[in-house]
């Protein structure tokens, strides 16, 4: 898919968040926004993934160790032919398999139950090393909250990849700087956070992660970088493409009103009008 | 007439060379305590299928869980306070939720843990474990059914919580002792007494109702090594046929054993039990032996409670 096809998907992507926290009348669009581009990336592009058979033995596996942007993950999954993208408008209502936080159990696509932070990377490192021992060559994906990183199961999980040269991970860091009590560097700094995986042994790459053409950039490096597991720092931006949700912190766990949701649909008709022209 | 001791942390580790053998999917996982949870002699056999984690039990309790999710059949090992007590979220919602088919070997489980004292010694990890939906418990009572323990743990699909002892232990069962996932058994058959035990208390219920034939009651002797889920049928047959009912165990009576059984005659059959195990109280540093005399959960302890509480009606 070309950068211009990836950069449509990720408007649709988003409004599939919008109607599904719209629809639940919670849940976190700010981080899901922020992400919205990274995982429209990696399902679109990046992975060996297939709809049909999402057990797939050999797959690449995601895990998103910030689970509370399911909303993100449920947009891109349907959107990528998971399931009907209609039901994420059943997200986080009772009797509906779209849980408030991933379920791997009930949830086509999904390959690990999260939204404790800080665990999701642990699992994703056993992922990888069981891949490794096994000797497969799929790929295994964990995306983390500059705000999580500060559990110190992080490190232990970064102590461990490190270690064991586990080449076959990579680790991105939806790093929008916010978190519910204020910015990341007024709560508990996690800066620098290059220097920390470097530190853990780490291939790190700098991004824009709302740049679709870094983001391939970046994603294509991973692959060639041997004995190192590799982070992404995304530098992105909280409530990326609705206006008045950027880089507002009161956004990271509310829905909008009707109001609210039908301007958020509007603008990002407009940016997908924009990107066709 | 001398009898076998073997610690069952010793059967943890030659349980797992021999599936180890057999099952080429099988890892094993420890935190720096390889020696100790005796994992070593596993790694001694299969070096690539031995994951050393360091001193890091969340992240190996997430890596676990990971592995699982890929068809391995991960093992992971360290003490009962970490496995159970610091990475207990990581256990519930990491392997727990989605039901993963992780097998939790702890070992160094309760008082006789020994000279480490109280930091060391676990006596709430059943309680713990017990509030996770879907977990299986196992305290076996000794090397052969610990053996066997592992053994069935491997075969059932879903988390298992394995515990097992540091202190050696009489060795009761015989090689062909069949041993079945939540099914309790009677060791001795007796009178109106029956005490219910577990983990290393069964040996030593078994010891303490031989010495109260010479005190004229005749106590039956059942053996629970299946904590979760409970063998009710058992428990309710046992009680029915009862006029004393007690329950032993090397942890503490809020949440282990003696509040499992308690839950099962609360609802269904109502009567007076007598809990023997940890009072609510923190351990202490000693010899593992001297603590399970000082805290009544020897021979000499089950048998002085049972004959006051049967001497006081």
């Amino acid at each position: 898919m070309n950068i211009l096809d990836l950069e449509q998907k990720a408007i649709e992507v988003r409004k599939g968040i919008l109607t599904a926290v719209y629809h639940a009348k919670s849940g976190h669009p700010g981080g899901s926004l922020s992400a919205a581009d990274l995982f429209t990336y990696l399902y679109f592009e990046e992975m060996n993934i297939d709809p049909r058979n999402p057990d797939m033995e050999n797959r690449d596996r995601f895990v998103l160790s910030k689970g509370h942007t399911a909303p993100g993950l449920y947009s891109t999954l349907a959107n990528r032919g998971f399931f009907p993208v209609g039901d994420l408008k059943t997200l986080r209502h009772l009797g509906s398999y779209l849980q408030g936080h991933p379920d791997m159990k009930h949830i086509p696509g999904v390959d690990m139950s999260s939204g404790s932070l800080g665990q999701g990377l642990s699992a994703a490192v056993g992922m990888a090393m069981s891949g490794k021992m096994a000797g497969k060559d799929y790929r295994v994906y964990a995306m983390c909250g500059d705000g999580e990183i500060q559990e110190g199961q992080i490190w232990e999980a970064a102590m461990f990849a490190g270690h064991h040269k586990l080449d076959n991970l990579t680790v991105i860091i939806d790093n929008n700087n916010l978190q519910i009590d204020g910015t990341v560097q007024e709560v508990c700094s996690p800066y620098p956070i290059d220097k920390k995986f470097a530190a853990f042994h780490f291939h790190v790459i700098t991004i824009d992660g709302n740049d679709m053409t870094q983001i391939a950039t970046a994603f294509k490096q991973a692959h060639t970088k041997k004995d190192k597991p590799t982070v992404i720092i995304a530098n992105t931006v909280k409530g990326k493409g609705v206006s008045f949700m950027e880089n507002k912190v009161g956004w990271h766990g509310k829905a909008p009103n009707e109001e609210e949701y039908l301007l958020a649909m509007q603008e990002l008709k407009k940016a997908g009008e924009a990107i066709c022209q | 007439m001398s009898v076998a001791k073997i610690a069952t942390r010793d059967s943890y580790g030659n349980a797992l060379v021999e599936l180890g053998k057999m099952h080429e999917d099988l890892v094993v996982l420890d935190a720096d305590l390889a020696a100790a949870t005796k994992t070593g002699v596993f790694k001694k056999e299969f070096p690539d299928r031995h994951i050393d984690c360091g001193i890091a039990e969340n992240n190996m309790t997430g890596i676990a869980a990971g592995m699982a999710t890929c068809g391995k059949v991960p093992f992971m090992s360290t003490f009962a306070m970490f496995a159970a007590g610091r990475s207990f979220e990581q256990v519930r919602n990491s392997i727990g939720y989605p039901h993963l088919n992780v097998k939790i070997g702890a070992t160094h489980a309760g008082i006789s843990v020994g000279e480490d004292g109280a930091t060391h010694q676990c006596n709430e990890d059943i309680a713990l474990m017990r509030t996770i939906p879907g977990m299986v418990i196992i305290n076996p009572a000794d090397d052969v059914e610990a053996r066997a323990a592992v053994h069935a743990a491997y075969e059932y699909k879903g988390p298992v919580y394995l515990r097992f002892g540091r202190l050696a232990v009489p060795v009761i069962h015989s090689e062909d002792y069949h041993f079945e996932i939540g099914k309790g058994e009677v060791i001795r058959e007796g009178k109106e007494v029956a005490i219910i035990a577990t983990g290393l208390c069964v040996s030593e219920a078994l010891e303490a109702a031989n010495k109260l034939m010479d005190k004229g009651i005749d106590a039956t002797v059942v053996n629970i090594h299946t904590i979760k889920p409970i063998d009710k049928a058992l428990i309710l047959e046992i009680a029915k046929k009862s006029k004393y009912l007690f329950t032993v165990e090397e942890h503490s009576v809020i949440g282990g054993l003696g509040s499992a059984v308690a839950d099962v005659l609360c609802e269904e059959y109502p009567m007076k039990l007598t809990r023997i195990g940890i009072q609510d109280v923190f351990g202490e540093s000693g010899p593992a032996v001297e603590l399970l005399h000082k805290y009544g959960l020897d021979a000499e302890g089950i048998m002085e409670r049972v004959e006051q509480v049967v001497n006081n009606e």
